[in-house]
């Protein structure tokens, strides 16, 4: 996510950033730079244009002078802009105090509103302990209706539909009535897919709003949008005034420009990002740690929240008497995989590191291989996976037959376990393992 | 003029003959009205840029808002950058000073570039094994139940549309719909089924059957997915197996609206499964859909078919000459 971008702005400003003094021309130079990279990022090129002023206007203000490192300033005078464009503090939906809070989801063919939908639906269950209740309007496309029923069985919530027959005017209404009688927290109202520029839609979404009278409209812009993105958002803005974004797809390689300039352009928030395919792949959007990643600052905030969510505080008391007592077996390091692997896929987990974005672009990690190391485990038997040290070579090779894999794997794993042992017992008698040979040896 | 379907698909030896029924002469100027107009706000856009700058005396800026005009077309930089240095070389070697000669030789510099490759799509071999892929929201589905529709309607032809988008809710659903519009058979396999047997039924079916066409529908999957990725290799791998030439064509749905991520789409996909040619959908809106352009220079991959709505004839074979002086004159 938003690799390239960090990349560039990070390869521009690192001349930059080691610098003692700056010169106009160094700074000219720097603005050049992020002015390609932005445009290559989809950037709405007049917002390009008043990026790079603001910028500019900044570094060769009074900002800098008498600072000691000017490289750094330059950065962190990027980085607030940055911020800044995309929409400051991360912010929430704004919630009824008389229930249901209604949210009207609006968008383009495509954008990803009816899996957004779902996935606004399972977030406000499981996160807000709401009741929630979402409501099928698209009855163009063909299936729409089938396709929200199944992402709200999916969510856990409940779908209000009355088939295609019906005026989504209608439905959005009866929608509406029947949340507030079955004492909804929220109901969310996923419409069709509409072009800005189809009046006679445009209208019936405005027909919609009147009629429910959201709290909140969401508009779930695609982040591989080009250029376009901001006539869209002027668009919807105008006609439904929406109150924040839902950018989707945020998952792929897309640089995500345009969802920046969309909030320049309109001054709307983005209130959440989709990562994926599945329905918890869902989250608050953070601008000011968004905008450290793409400086390659890393997303520490985001990481320590997902594993907070995860871990449990008893397993992690157990874990500490274990390693104390130096009872850690295979079946703890099988857990703790299991814990790790719940934050997510790996591969997004590291882009959130400090300084790891750059040095493990390219690195794929293989998923699989957690699956390989976890039958190898699961394999032996529960004696086994507390004294591995005690497994020989007929048993080794049960091992690998149960598990699909081969003596050398199975060897690699008690090798790899007993030295991550060994460290553990140096952590936990206070002294700081050597993690350069570590390493070496993982390798 | 516009190319008609029948320039676009190669039957026996031919191009196609008429359709059956032959189109109307009204039809067809109702038809290149409606592209004209999903493509005249583009127009527009690029027009009052080039406009303004062409009337005036030839200068730095000139060139500095051609690149914005293009840039904000979604052309992208590599693309513009090559176009801008090209027309400012000739202008410079020709004297121009300005007006038509420029807007001309401009049109004429798109036209090349949109015109990459082979651009008609072969509807000879028995059956003809046609693969759809692309990434989510990209408009597969229905631009399959579109073209089901003209190759069974209007070229008479027995079409198999097969469902291997067996991952999107209702996906399959939403397909079936379709393949009842236009009145062709339909394969389809459980939900969450491996798209790769769906495709191998559709295949065997056809055959069976002595089909002309089969359609093979894919599920949305992002290009940076290697695993998703990995299963449409499969897809075609086991299309492949059936019949070695095919896929005979393998068609990537590309929204106008994408900006410069759809060169990586274009990339990562033909790599996987060696597209042959773009569909660009959704080119009824205000995009400007210049991202075809700079996948065609840089990929030379050409676009075979536009979408320019929701109705069955918004779907249309692509003419460069028509796309190019759409977007400048």
């Amino acid at each position: 996510m938003f690799d390239s971008l960090s990349e560039k702005l990070q390869a521009t400003l690192s001349e930059v950033r080691g610098r003692g003094t700056l010169t106009e021309d160094d700074i000219n130079a720097a603005m050049r730079e992020i002015r390609l990279a932005l445009l290559e990022a989809d950037v709405n090129f007049k917002v390009v244009k008043s990026f790079t002023g603001a910028i500019k206007e900044r570094a060769l203000g009074a900002d800098i002078v008498g600072k000691l490192n000017p490289g750094q300033q330059v950065v962190k005078i990027v980085s607030d802009e940055l911020t800044e464009l995309m929409g400051g503090a991360a912010r929430e939906l704004s919630f009824s105090p008389r229930p249901p809070t209604i949210v009207l989801m609006a968008g383009l063919q495509g954008s990803g509103k009816t899996t957004a939908t779902g996935k606004l639906a399972r977030y406000l269950r499981t996160e807000h302990h709401a009741s929630v209740a979402v409501a099928a309007c698209d009855v163009y496309r063909p299936a729409a209706v089938d396709q929200l029923i199944k992402v709200g069985q999916q969510a856990g919530v409940d779908v209000y539909e009355q088939g295609t027959d019906r005026n989504p005017v209608d439905i959005a209404r009866w929608a509406a009535e029947r949340a507030r009688s079955e004492g909804k927290d929220v109901l969310i109202v996923d419409t069709s897919g509409r072009l800005h520029v189809d009046t006679e839609l445009m209208t019936e979404l405005a027909d919609i709003k009147k009629a429910v009278k959201p709290h909140d409209i969401l508009l779930v812009v695609d982040a591989m949008t080009g250029q376009d993105a901001v006539n869209v958002a002027e668009q919807f803005a105008e006609v439904v005034d929406f109150d924040g974004v839902v950018m989707s797809k945020l998952d792929g390689d897309a640089r995500g420009g345009a969802a920046l300039s969309v909030k320049a352009v309109t001054g709307k928030p983005i209130l959440f990002a989709s990562t994926g395919e599945k329905l918890d792949q869902f989250e608050r959007f953070h601008p000011d740690r968004m905008a450290q990643r793409i400086l390659g600052m890393g997303d520490v905030m985001t990481l320590i929240e997902k594993a907070q969510d995860s871990f449990d505080e008893q397993q992690a008391a157990e874990l500490e008497r274990k390693l104390r007592k130096q009872e850690f077996g295979l079946d703890d390091f099988l857990e703790q995989m299991r814990q790790i692997r719940k934050l997510g896929p790996l591969q997004s987990l590291l882009g959130m590191i400090p300084g790891m974005g750059k040095e493990l672009r390219g690195v794929k990690v293989d998923e699989k291989e957690f699956d390989r190391l976890q039958a190898i485990i699961l394999s032996m038997t529960p004696q086994e996976r507390r004294h591995p040290e005690l497994i020989k070579g007929s048993q080794r090779l049960r091992i690998a037959k149960g598990s699909g894999t081969n003596v050398q794997a199975v060897k690699q794993l008690i090798k790899q376990f007993e030295q991550m042992r060994k460290v553990m017992r140096q952590v936990s008698q206070g002294r700081m393992p050597d993690l350069g040979a570590l390493m070496r040896q993982a390798r | 003029m516009a190319r008609d379907w029948r320039e676009l698909f190669i039957i026996d030896g031919a191009q196609a003959a008429a359709p059956s029924g032959s189109e109307e002469p009204e039809r067809r100027v109702g038809r290149f009205r409606r592209l004209r107009e999903s493509l005249r706000k583009t127009r527009q856009a690029l027009q009052s840029e080039i406009q303004a700058t062409l009337f005036e005396d030839l200068n730095e800026e000139t060139w500095e808002r051609l690149e914005e005009a293009l840039i904000y077309a979604d052309v992208g930089a590599q693309t513009t950058a090559k176009v801008v240095a090209q027309l400012e070389q000739e202008a410079t070697e020709n004297k121009w000073s300005g007006g038509q000669e420029l807007s001309d030789r401009l049109v004429e510099l798109l036209t090349e570039i949109a015109r990459t490759g082979e651009d008609t799509i072969d509807l000879r071999p028995d059956p003809t094994v046609i693969l759809v892929a692309g990434v989510n929201g990209t408009g597969k589905t229905t631009t399959l139940g579109k073209l089901a529709w003209h190759l069974s309607k209007e070229l008479d032809l027995k079409v198999v549309l097969a469902a291997g988008d067996t991952f999107r809710a209702a996906a399959v659903e939403q397909l079936e719909l379709w393949a009842q519009r236009a009145g062709v058979d339909f394969v389809k396999g459980d939900l969450g089924a491996d798209s790769a047997s769906v495709a191998f039924e559709a295949i065997a079916s056809a055959r069976r059957d002595g089909a002309d066409v089969v359609l093979i529908d894919t599920a949305g999957r992002l290009h940076t997915q290697d695993n998703l990725m990995a299963e449409l290799a499969k897809v075609r791998r086991v299309i492949a197996k059936q019949i070695p030439e095919a896929p005979h064509e393998t068609l990537l749905t590309v929204d106008a609206t994408t900006g410069q991520n759809g060169l990586r789409q274009a990339k990562a996909f033909s790599e996987t499964i060696d597209v042959s040619g773009l569909v660009l959908t959704k080119l009824d809106g205000t995009a400007k859909g210049g991202i075809a352009l700079a996948i065609a220079h840089e990929l030379g991959i050409p676009v075979k078919l536009i979408g320019v709505g929701e109705q069955l004839e918004d779907l249309r074979p692509f003419d460069a000459g028509d796309f190019a002086r759409a977007l400048v004159s």
